[in-house]
């Protein structure tokens, strides 16, 4: 069998908006973008939103960032033949984000997803996998965010626990919010700096 | 969904040392925008080796022509190419019905992006954005023109060689991709702080697509040829098998 070397990556650039949310770089193009719908109509599931915004080292917005979303329905099912289990009609789990150009932040909507598995028979606590490219960053980042009122799942949950310096495992929990429009939660990811968010090697 | 032969296969851990390391001060915004602790080092899960699936449904049937698919009163100007290639993986097999995304900048260098202020104009016929699904052997192909080079603030004399930026996706989520095509012979690359963040050169020739003359089509097209390897899958099983499967 051949062995080949994987391409090795380059920044998204500036103008990543162009390929991947043309609406956005200001130009239609394609009947339909991609990534704007993360659960779909069927799901089940609390609807909940996330926002959050992108710091760089000096604690400013990062208003060119990208990023986009992974996760498992509410029964903690990956839409993909490899998990293998059922979700909803119209349920992708995938979604594309980006910040509003003249703030940094950014928004999306979807359901909660339940527990999935873990290795060695561990559950993991619910999460979504995020990936993160923007101008300056030369390899996507990749992290995940946990939910703040899964206290007990996150305690147990293998990846958090990994986590050398406890106070860190704070940085990828996303804070519940709840008022009359709903439930939000909070995710603010620093890419470096004294609260620096861990990021994975996956 | 059906379930796929044999259990899940998690990913070769990711070479780093043929990847840009995220702190590289020539290319100066990063220096800002670098994780400065150790990315934590994860096995992988389902959340990992899964990842999101597309379909035709999802694209339009000129989205990998972009000599044709933002035309509005004529062709877009510069030179007409094809772009093509294959997606493999680590393991050399092909990974079908991937999505490939690209964008670029026209023929003199001008992205149509409401932030690019670049003074080469606007090609009123060329959106630059293009899009298609890899084949059963992981073939794609893209029409478009080849991008022109273009200035921007890093030094103030740096220049981008001329590049397509691809997107690529596999079948997992740790294959995610974001790269850039860079042209056979160009001199511009070896001076580029992006291309060169890439430490290893034998690394940055992978970025670099070949002139293709058998596959240009004469008195129209010539043809450039970029593949594109994402990682691949172990073969043997997972040693701590997942639950739920
Ligand atoms: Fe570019």
């Amino acid at each position: 069998m051949d062995t080949l070397n994987e391409t090795p990556s380059q920044t998204a650039g500036p103008y990543v908006h162009i390929g991947l949310a043309p609406g956005a770089a200001g130009f239609q193009i394609f009947d339909e973008e991609l990534g704007h719908d993360i659960a779909g109509p069927n799901a089940k599931g609390e609807r909940i939103r996330i926002e959050g915004c992108v710091y760089d080292g000096t604690g400013a917005p990062i208003k060119d960032v990208l990023i986009e979303v992974w996760q498992a329905n509410a029964d903690g099912h990956y839409a993909h033949p490899e998990d293998g289990r059922k979700v909803e009609d119209g349920f992708r789990g995938w979604g594309r984000v980006i910040a509003d150009f003249s703030t940094g932040e950014w928004q999306f909507d979807t359901i909660k997803p339940g527990t999935t598995p873990g290795r060695n028979h561990t559950r993991q606590a619910p999460h979504i996998n995020l990936w993160i490219v923007a101008r300056g960053i030369n390899i996507g980042l990749n992290t995940r965010l946990y939910f703040s009122d899964e206290t007990k799942a996150n305690a147990e949950d293998p990846v958090l626990s990994l986590i050398e310096q406890a106070h860190r495992r704070n940085t990828l929990i996303a804070k519940r919010h709840e008022n009359k429009e709903g439930v939000t939660y909070r995710f603010d990811i620093h890419i470096q700096g004294p609260e620096e968010t861990v990021f994975l090697d996956i | 969904m059906t379930h796929k032969k044999g259990p899940p296969a998690e990913f070769y851990q990711r070479d780093r040392l043929r990847q840009p390391p995220a702190l590289t001060p020539d290319y100066k915004t990063s220096v800002t925008r670098s994780p400065q602790y150790a990315l934590l080092s994860l096995e992988n899960s389902l959340s990992e080796i899964t990842g999101p699936l597309f379909s035709h449904n999802d694209l339009g049937p000129q989205d990998n022509d972009l000599l044709k698919n933002y035309c509005h009163s004529g062709d877009p100007i510069g030179e007409r190419i094809i772009v093509h290639g294959r997606v493999l993986d680590e393991n050399g097999r092909a990974v079908p019905n991937t999505l490939v995304e690209i964008w670029q900048a026209n023929a003199g260098g001008r992205y149509r992006h409401r932030n690019d202020t670049y003074l080469a104009p606007i090609d009123p016929n060329f959106g630059g954005c293009g899009r298609t699904l890899t084949d059963e052997e992981g073939y794609y192909f893209f029409r478009t023109v080849k991008p022109g080079a273009y200035p921007w603030r890093n030094w103030t004399d740096s220049w981008r060689p001329a590049h397509i930026h691809f997107s690529v996706f596999g079948s997992g989520f740790a294959q995610r991709l974001i790269t850039q095509l860079y042209f056979e012979g160009d001199p511009l690359i070896a001076r580029c702080p992006i291309a060169q963040t890439i430490p290893d050169p034998d690394a940055v020739e992978q970025l670099i697509a070949r002139l293709d003359v058998r596959s240009s089509v004469p008195f129209d097209m010539l043809a450039y040829r970029f593949d594109i390897v994402l990682r691949g899958r172990r073969s043997t099983l997972f040693e701590n098998r997942l639950e739920g499967n």
